[in-house]
């Protein structure tokens, strides 16, 4: 398997507080990877270095061999990236199947266009989107009255509308029911193992981490304390003391 | 006749003003659209428009113009221009009147004139001061009554250039009437007294005017003699931080339009004493047909006139005399009666010049004083307007021809 | 030296006037969110109330004085109350411009009412008893009552912070200065804080107006100049920082006291060059902090379905189009001027709701363009003796390019900030055409901007006006549904989210900004010659207020909305002003009724009540 993503040595601090500290780690086309860990581990930074809202202090990002490091979001988004967020933003005066087209148009390219209606470009690639994520027969529905479950389903087609070699997934089951989480992530899960994207996801919830990523990293204090498969985590006493230490147990973290 | 409501409303005016009038019942009423700022403006206008109502009853008691009553359509610009013009396209559209007159401001005046110029419609501006109206803009539809803002600066020159100060500072609000007065000012007292200098200029924002800052600059000049523009809020605003610091204590000022009642009557006791100023004493005028204008005034309104009052009264006997004079409401007509037309106002007799349209009225040159806690004018004259405009060779290089 | 410090203490003095009112429209600012135009109103009451107390109890020993300038501010606490139960606390959950407009309905009713109950007149308070005369400070004679304001700021800021760090309510007004929601959380009686918030800031204008009396003449226009030095001063500051505004008070206030010295006539264009600087270096102000969370989004609707018209909105729109080609020949001259009018004006309002619906700026200087491009026509006619043909192509144009430059700077900011800055670049420009008098002719304006021969007849200038103003609509709308106004709504609706599918939203904001500068610019050059003239009001506050009224009165969320509410807006305006001499009471009136009976817009309260039906129905 070839890698997409290769991150190393990435550092950031926010006055005097270290909060990513020398980070390095891979992901590989059609591999999922979780990266956990306690509140305030540096989850969310490390994730906003790596789609460019923040620039790291030091160290580099690859995509695909690329260097990406410190590069704005939109032009990380056009060398193959793509993301949901972990409160759902879709465009809400569009429809579902508008949304999509949206995010159709930016990949092509086609935001400067002033010629045409936007409701009529890559209307047979948004459809096949809306099939892939199970959206198609609420195509005409706007977002705004969707229930939350589909409306990460229609983040999740937006992400893959200009045909990403990464996914970066920010909380993806977050506010989501049990159920609704594990459809999701199956979702998600044989999208990127059929399509060969690699994708990197945060997780409050460890059965989903444990159910479906491929590998797991772990995030504390800034640090990187450990990786490996779900069991080998799992096992890690480091681990295990980080999570008890702060009184939170698996499962019942989120 | 066709009984709509316009010929209604005449009726029933005519019924209640002037039983006696009998042959005015059939005749049409000669109808004037008259345009104002009165909600931008209303400390002003509206003494204007009781002058201005004043005239019209007594007129249409007197048997009206041609047999013809006067009946005015009053519209409200709210100090906007262009709103100004659109009014002037409903009067003259709409409401059918038979010519135009009013504006307090000068860009209004200069908007309403251009409209009258490209609508061939008479246009009798009654307040706007600006110069531009009768020359630099002048055209064949619109007449000016008011003395301009050159004449009023000449009138306060020809006092100033009998006083010892060499050294002159000027202070005006900053728009198109301070800065021409304070450009006349100058032009006029350096040809009257070449050894004169300005010191310092002040130009703070009109209605804005930060006046402890704006004293102290000119105190910083050490300037002989002050020359004030500024009126209304900006004026008191000025006096009070100029009384309070001494920048008038040994100084002499030339002041614009401060006697007027308008300007004055705010001042209260803390009016300035020994300012030379151009006004309106109405106490004191005692002219018969000052006193009678006087007299009728407080009778019908409880309170005395302001010089709006004048300026409307005096319109509406101009456009008057006018429609008299010509015999017809012809608007093409009215305006050659109206070329040198001489008139009965408030102050005396009045010509409109035929050279450019200018009302040769006057205003009243005097010295500030406080009696009684309240500001008045006094060793005053009247200034007739006639004096103190350009030779005819001079005006016919400022107006287009 | 001895004129720098004197200079300084009179710029010291004006800043605590400032202030005082400032702070006040912060505090509410920071609580309720609502940018409150009728604080300038409040402070003109403060005024005008304390001179009637004052003459009524006898203000010449020094406890009457004090004790009317305290009443009278506690009486503009009481009507601000009144104001906020009335009318604002049932629009908190309307977007902010809403809110701005209620507020300005308020000025207008409340300049009526001072006019009807003080008369026109200006009035002259009494000075301060104690503080009559003055002190001599290095040789100058300076106003006693002039360093007891000096010191009134100070003492103020400080009462103010301790009031905010030493009592439960100024700890929950703190709370809910930064999180709104956190407050409801907490159990507080939401209401009646937001209540006393405003009481108390309007206590604050209140009290400043009163202050003035000692040293400012009481006039009906004290409002409106007020409340714009005043927005300046709590931007530059930082919206919901007092420091911060006491800060930008000094600096407003020492500006204007050197800046007459050095730039005797340029004063009007100072504080909002300041501003302006401001903005663009220190993007929330000198204390101001980014806006997080609800704040930062500044709408709490969320947004409705945009959709193209359907057929019954497409048979109006026929309808309506089809009335306007067949009936002006039947109307009279008049009638056709009218129509002219309102057709200028639909096309302003929809170049104004393409930026502020798609664009999701808010605008509160669009004026500028219209103005800039009547200008253009005006000064081509002018200076180049131009035919109208080429005067109405030099207007969007000059306007296009003022939107390219000012758009810049405008894109980089959001919300109340990119709003201010819109009005700063406003006020310059009409500050410009105000003083710059060698080429603009100053106020009294360009004359002469009339017509070509063969458009003179102003049934055939309507015609041209209803094609020129139609294309131009007709391409907005195009615009609107096109992939670049696609891209544009997305970047609208989630800003994050339109960066992460890879669209430059900077750009794309700067180009929708441009067009939209560049049709009312088209709009302001058809104005131009359809007055004959053009004055500096086309670029001020008031003309860029009218426009949002259109827009905000048809509906911000809808195509059609601002077409409805120019054609509503105009309408209302021409019939009231023949109506009755207190227009702006009624119209004030109207404007508050329509924003808390239709806070979608008519259009858009139309739509909504269709949906219903529909839904109802299926």
């Amino acid at each position: 398997m070839s890698v997409v993503l290769e991150v190393s040595g990435l550092s950031k601090s926010f006055g005097g507080v270290q909060a990513v500290d020398g980070v390095s780690f891979a992901v590989s086309a059609g591999e999922l990877l979780a990266l956990i860990g306690p509140n305030g581990a540096g989850k969310t930074t490390c994730f906003n270095m790596l789609n460019g809202q923040l620039k790291p202090d030091s160290g580099e990002v690859a995509l695909a061999g690329r260097r990406i490091t410190g590069l704005p979001p939109r032009v990380v988004a056009r060398s193959g990236v793509g993301r949901t967020f972990q409160i759902t933003a879709t465009y809400g005066s569009m429809s579902v199947r508008e949304n999509v087209q949206t995010a159709l148009i930016a990949g092509h390219h086609g935001e400067w266009s002033l010629m045409g209606k936007a409701t009529d470009k890559h209307q047979a690639e948004a459809d096949a989107l809306l099939d892939l994520v199970g959206m198609r027969d609420q195509a005409a529905r706007a977002c705004g009255v969707l229930a939350y479950g589909d409306l990460k389903r229609v983040e999740l087609a937006v992400a893959l509308a200009n045909e990403p070699r990464l996914l970066l997934m920010d909380e993806p089951t977050a506010g989501m029911a049990p159920n609704e989480r594990i459809a999701l992530m199956d979702l998600a899960a044989e999208i990127a193992k059929s399509r060969s994207i690699a994708v990197l996801f945060t997780e409050h919830d460890m059965d989903v981490v444990f159910q479906h990523a491929d590998r797991v990293i772990v995030l504390d204090r800034g640090k990187l304390i450990a990786e490996g498969t779900a069991p080998e985590v799992r096992a890690n006493p480091q681990v295990q003391a980080v999570y008890l230490g702060t009184g939170t147990t698996y499962g019942a973290a989120g | 006749m066709r009984l709509d409501r316009r010929h209604f409303v005449a009726g029933s005016a005519a019924a209640l003003a002037l039983p006696t009038l009998v042959q005015a019942q059939g005749a049409p009423p000669i109808r004037i659209g008259e345009i104002n700022s009165y909600t931008a403006q209303p400390a002003f206008l509206r003494p204007y428009r009781n002058g201005w109502e004043l005239a019209v009853e007594q007129i249409n008691a007197a048997g009206g113009v041609l047999g013809r009553k006067l009946e005015t359509v009053f519209r409200d610009d709210g100090g906007k221009p262009e709103d100004a013009v659109r009014l002037a396209g409903d009067l003259i559209n709409a409401e059918k009147v038979d010519l135009l007159a009013g504006g307090f401001l000068s860009n209004v005046g200069l908007a309403i004139a251009d409209f009258a110029n490209q609508n061939k419609r008479l246009y009798v501006a009654s307040e706007p001061l600006s110069d531009a109206l009768v020359w630099g803009k002048g055209n064949r539809y619109t007449f000016r009554l008011r003395p301009s803002t050159y004449m009023q600066a000449a009138m306060l020159v020809e006092e100033a250039a009998k006083l010892p100060a060499k050294r002159w500072a000027t202070v005006a609000p900053n728009y198109e009437y301070g800065q021409s007065a304070v450009k006349w000012f100058k032009e006029l007292l350096k040809a009257a007294k070449p050894d004169v200098e300005f010191v310092a200029e002040q130009f703070p924002a009109l209605g804005r005017i930060d006046a402890g800052a704006t004293v102290q600059a000119l105190e910083a000049a050490k300037p002989d003699a002050i020359f004030n523009v500024t009126f209304g809020a900006d004026l008191i605003n000025f006096v009070r931080q100029g009384n309070t610091r001494g920048l008038f204590e040994g100084r002499l000022v030339a002041s614009m339009l401060t006697g007027e009642p308008e300007y004055m009557d705010p001042l209260g006791a803390e009016t300035p004493v020994g300012w030379i100023v151009t006004g309106y004493p109405y106490q004191d005028i005692a002219t018969p047909e000052h006193t009678k204008f006087r007299e009728a005034y407080r009778a019908r309104f409880n309170d005395y006139p302001r010089l709006g009052s004048v300026v409307g009264f005096d319109t509406v006997m101009a456009i008057a005399a006018a429609i008299t004079k010509a015999g017809t409401t012809d608007n093409e007509k009215v305006i050659d009666a109206m070329k040198g037309l001489k008139f009965m106002s408030a102050f005396g007799p009045v010509e409109f010049r035929a050279i450019d349209h200018q009302a040769t009225l006057g205003a009243y040159v005097g010295r500030t004083a406080v009696k009684d806690g309240k500001g008045v004018m006094t060793n005053w004259r009247y200034a007739d307007g006639a004096k103190y405009l350009p030779s005819d060779d001079v005006v016919k290089t400022l107006r287009p021809q | 030296m001895e004129f720098l410090v004197i200079q300084s203490l009179n710029g010291l003095a004006s800043a605590s006037s400032l202030f005082l009112v400032a702070s006040g429209l912060s505090i509410i600012f920071g609580v309720t969110r609502i940018v409150n135009f009728a604080h300038g109103s409040f402070y003109m009451l403060g005024a005008y109330i304390a001179v009637t107390i004052i003459a009524a109890i006898g203000g010449q020993d020094a406890l009457g004085f004090w004790t009317g300038i305290l009443l009278a501010a506690l009486i503009v606490a009481l009507i601000g109350a009144l104001v906020e139960v009335v009318i604002l606390r049932r629009i908190y959950a309307a977007p902010e411009l809403f809110q701005l407009l209620a507020t300005f309905g308020v000025v207008l009713m409340i300049q009526d009412i001072t006019l009807a109950i003080w008369g026109p007149e200006d009035k002259l308070g009494p000075r301060a008893p104690g503080f009559r005369s003055f002190v001599m400070i290095m040789g100058s004679r300076f106003p006693s009552y002039e360093l007891f304001l000096i010191v009134v700021g100070p003492v103020v800021l400080l009462a103010l912070w301790l009031l905010f760090n030493r009592t439960r309510w100024g700890t929950l007004v703190r709370a809910a200065t930064l999180d709104r929601e956190m407050v409801g959380a907490l159990g507080v009686n939401q209401r009646l804080l937001f209540t006393s918030v405003f009481m108390f800031g309007s206590f604050l204008a209140g009290l400043g107006g009163a202050l003035q009396l000692p040293r400012e003449a009481v006039t009906l226009h004290m409002d409106l100049a007020m409340i714009t030095e005043v927005f300046v001063v709590v931007v530059v500051g930082g919206l919901g920082s007092i420091t911060g505004a006491y800060l930008a008070a000094v600096l407003i206030g020492l500006v204007h006291a050197f800046g007459i010295v050095l730039f005797p006539k340029s004063t009007l264009v100072l504080a909002f060059l300041v501003m302006a600087i401001v903005l663009v270096v220190k993007p929330y102000g000198l204390l101001g902090r980014k806006p997080s969370g609800h704040a930062a989004r500044g709408q709490a609707i969320p947004e409705p379905l945009l959709s193209p018209a359907d057929r019954p909105t497409k048979l109006l729109g026929a309808a309506v189009l089809a009335v306007l080609i067949l009936l002006p020949p039947f109307l009279g001259d008049y009638g056709v001027t009218f129509m002219t009018e309102l057709v200028i004006f639909a096309l302003f309002a929809a170049s104004l709701h393409f930026v502020m619906g798609p664009g999701g700026m808010h605008s509160f200087g669009h004026a500028a363009y219209f103005g800039l491009g009547a200008y253009g026509a005006a000064l081509a006619v002018q200076w180049l003796a131009a035919p109208m043909a080429v005067g109405l192509l030099i207007s969007p144009l000059a306007a296009g390019l003022a939107g390219l430059l000012f758009g810049w700077f405008c894109v980089r900011l959001s919300g109340v900030y990119l709003a201010m800055l819109t009005l700063a670049f406003a006020q310059i420009a009409w500050a410009t055409a105000f003083q710059w008098v060698e080429i603009t002719g100053g106020d009294n304006g360009i004359l002469g901007v009339w017509p070509s021969e063969w458009a003179k007849p102003k049934l055939v200038y309507f015609y041209l006006a209803l094609a020129l103003a139609g294309a131009g609509i007709m391409a907005l709308r195009h615009l609107i549904f096109s992939p670049f106004g696609f891209a544009l709504r997305a970047s609208r609706d989630a800003l994050l989210r339109a960066e992460a599918t890879g669209l430059n939203v900077q750009q794309l904001q700067w180009a929708g900004f441009t067009i939209a500068a560049v049709l009312a610019g088209l709009a302001g050059g058809l104005f131009a010659f359809f007055k004959g003239s053009v004055f500096p009001t086309y670029l001020s506050i008031p003309k860029s207020v009218d426009a949002l009224l259109m827009v905000l009165l048809g509906g911000v969320q809808t195509v059609s909305g601002p077409i409805a509410g120019a054609f509503v807006f105009a309408g209302l305006e021409e019939q009231l002003v023949r109506i009755t001499a207190y227009w702006r009471f009624v119209l004030g009136l109207i404007i508050v009724l329509l924003v808390m009976l239709f806070p979608k817009g008519l259009a858009g309260s139309v739509l909504a009540w269709r949906e219903r039906q529909s839904g109802d129905r299926s």
